[in-house]
């Protein structure tokens, strides 16, 4: 479990986080949603320790990521996963070099094992004919599968995925949620997942924290989302056709049950 | 301005110490040490070689041009060509042209790995990525560039053996002559030292502007001018220092 603490984060005198309080279920999808601009990103690096918030404690399965040395942030790091918006792949290294990268550095299996665990996770997102291509040959769809390989090579504990499907088709998108829930559930990870995908929200948003300019608020799951009272929620959810359409239906359906 | 260069060279001093460490894996920083001296050093000998035939060559039509006093023995031409090369042309504006290609490589290199969140993605996994990106690139460079600095001096003098071989200006037994007498072998020295210096700036400076690139691509081009402009000024700066320091 990953709880943030009241976390407050400031650039250059601009405030774009509001005293967040929020925790991440182990063996979860938890989501993080929210438009664009509403900090998502920035909670998300403050969470894995990439950014530092003025205010507030990240805690993991409660150690306190700020007073942790080097060494103690080093280890936790190699428990984290995390899968970059732009997937983040390294240019001058292969499918199988970007996902032996880690293994290379951290782990301390032979060579052969290396590659027997790069291929198992290459195998695992689908991507056992392109092993040998570089980053450039492949589509966003597969850029994302080999992102994930890649950070779910150190079989990490907790999972952090920066909108993993923008950029992608609705369908492609839809395959790499559920490879994400997939993971998630076979390997017990916490993963936390930034979206403003609507679709998303309801594939697979077991735990959901909506963020709006900075704020948090409200918390819940892809059940009560439609029934939330908050204002901000509802503008976030209700933004397009199809999903007024879902309300208009909703609402009937509240009227019918109260008669 | 004196403020913002004195934050800077902090900036820079802070980021040193971060690439000065140990590395975290012996063989994979050997592994890309070859690769960098591939890239930065190996890549960079054709370039080096046709601007240094060509200089050469020009140094020597304006000596035997220039030098037209009964006064002045005909093998001068020679000598001066060879003394402007070892002393100045093979080292310093070397380097010069070196800050544009490598240094450029360099910034643009670092900088797109810094937008596209490679780097990011390095620190995530615990590892220290200016230390992993940069150090081969300053050490494979820096041992690199004696042989840039040599070959650069060895084609210089070729070039000017050629117009006295193809023209009539001066004939190859004087030029001979005269690339040889008064020869002071520190003086090839004085140049190596100055590349080492040189090419440790080009490669570190280069690298701190890349690293710290915020933004887009369009950042990334502006990184890669200023660090061409910051490192070409400081090898100027670097040259009058090292040339009071090693001549006198
Ligand atoms: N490194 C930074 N420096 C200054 N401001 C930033 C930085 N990163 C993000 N911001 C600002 O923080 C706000 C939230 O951005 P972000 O977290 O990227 O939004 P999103 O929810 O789309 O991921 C934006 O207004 C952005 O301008
Ligand atoms: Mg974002």
């Amino acid at each position: 479990m990953i709880e943030a603490k009241h976390v407050s984060k400031w650039f250059d005198g601009q405030q774009v986080l509001y005293d967040i309080n929020a925790t991440f279920d182990t063996g979860k999808t938890n989501l993080i949603i929210g438009q664009s601009g509403s900090g998502k990103t920035v909670f998300m690096k403050c969470l894995i320790g990439l950014m530092t918030p003025e205010e507030g404690e990240i805690l993991y399965d409660g150690r306190k990521i700020r007073n942790m040395n080097t060494a103690q942030r080093r280890q936790i790091r190699t428990e984290i996963g995390m899968l970059f918006q732009g997937s983040a792949l390294f240019d001058n290294e292969t499918v199988l070099g970007n996902v032996m990268f880690p293994l290379k550095m951290f782990s301390p299996l032979s060579h052969k094992e290396q590659l027997e665990r790069a291929y198992f996770c290459i195998r695992r997102v689908g991507l056992e004919n392109a092993d040998n291509k570089y980053p450039s040959e492949i589509s966003g769809g597969m850029q994302k599968r080999v992102a994930i390989a890649r950070a779910i090579a150190l079989n990490p504990k907790y999972l952090f995925c920066d909108e993993p499907n923008s950029g992608l088709d609705p369908k492609t998108s839809i395959l790499i949620d559920e490879l994400l829930s997939d993971i998630t559930h076979e390997y017990g990870m916490t993963t936390v997942i930034n979206t403003h995908d609507m679709n998303s929200v309801l594939g697979i948003g077991e735990k959901i924290v909506f963020i709006n300019r900075g704020h948090c608020d409200w918390i819940g799951d892809d059940k009560s989302i439609f029934r939330a009272k908050s204002e901000s929620l509802n503008d976030f959810v209700f933004a397009s056709k199809l999903f007024q359409e879902v309300k208009l239906v909703l609402e009937r359906e509240a009227e019918a049950a109260q008669k | 301005m004196i403020i913002s260069s004195i934050n800077t060279f902090g900036k820079y001093c802070r980021f040193l110490t971060q690439v000065f460490r140990a590395p975290d894996k012996w063989n994979v920083f050997f592994k890309s040490l070859v690769a960098e001296i591939y890239k930065l050093g190996v890549d960079s000998i054709p370039l080096v070689i046709i601007i240094s035939l060509f200089i050469g060559a020009v140094i020597c039509i304006q000596m035997t041009l220039n030098i037209v006093s009964p006064l002045i023995p005909s093998y001068s031409t020679g000598l001066a060509t060879r003394e402007i090369l070892l002393l100045e042309f093979s080292s310093s504006m070397m380097c010069l042209i070196l800050a544009g290609k490598v240094g450029s490589n360099i910034a643009s290199e670092i900088g797109t790995m810094r937008v596209t969140e490679q780097i990011d993605a390095m620190d995530i996994m615990g590892i220290n990525s200016a230390n992993f990106i940069v150090l081969p690139k300053i050490i494979g460079f820096t041992l690199f560039i004696p042989v840039l600095c040599v070959l650069s001096m060895f084609f210089g003098l070729l070039g000017g053996w050629f117009i006295a071989e193809f023209t009539s200006m001066l004939t190859v037994e004087t030029y001979v002559y005269g690339i040889q007498s008064f020869f002071n072998e520190w003086y090839v020295w004085y140049g190596i030292i100055k590349t080492l210096f040189f090419a440790y700036i080009i490669s570190s400076v280069a690298a701190f502007y890349g690293y710290y690139v915020k933004g887009g691509s369009l950042e990334v081009g502006k990184a890669s001018t200023n660090a061409v402009v910051a490192s070409s000024i400081l090898i100027l700066l670097a040259d009058v220092i090292l040339t009071k320091l090693l001549l006198q």
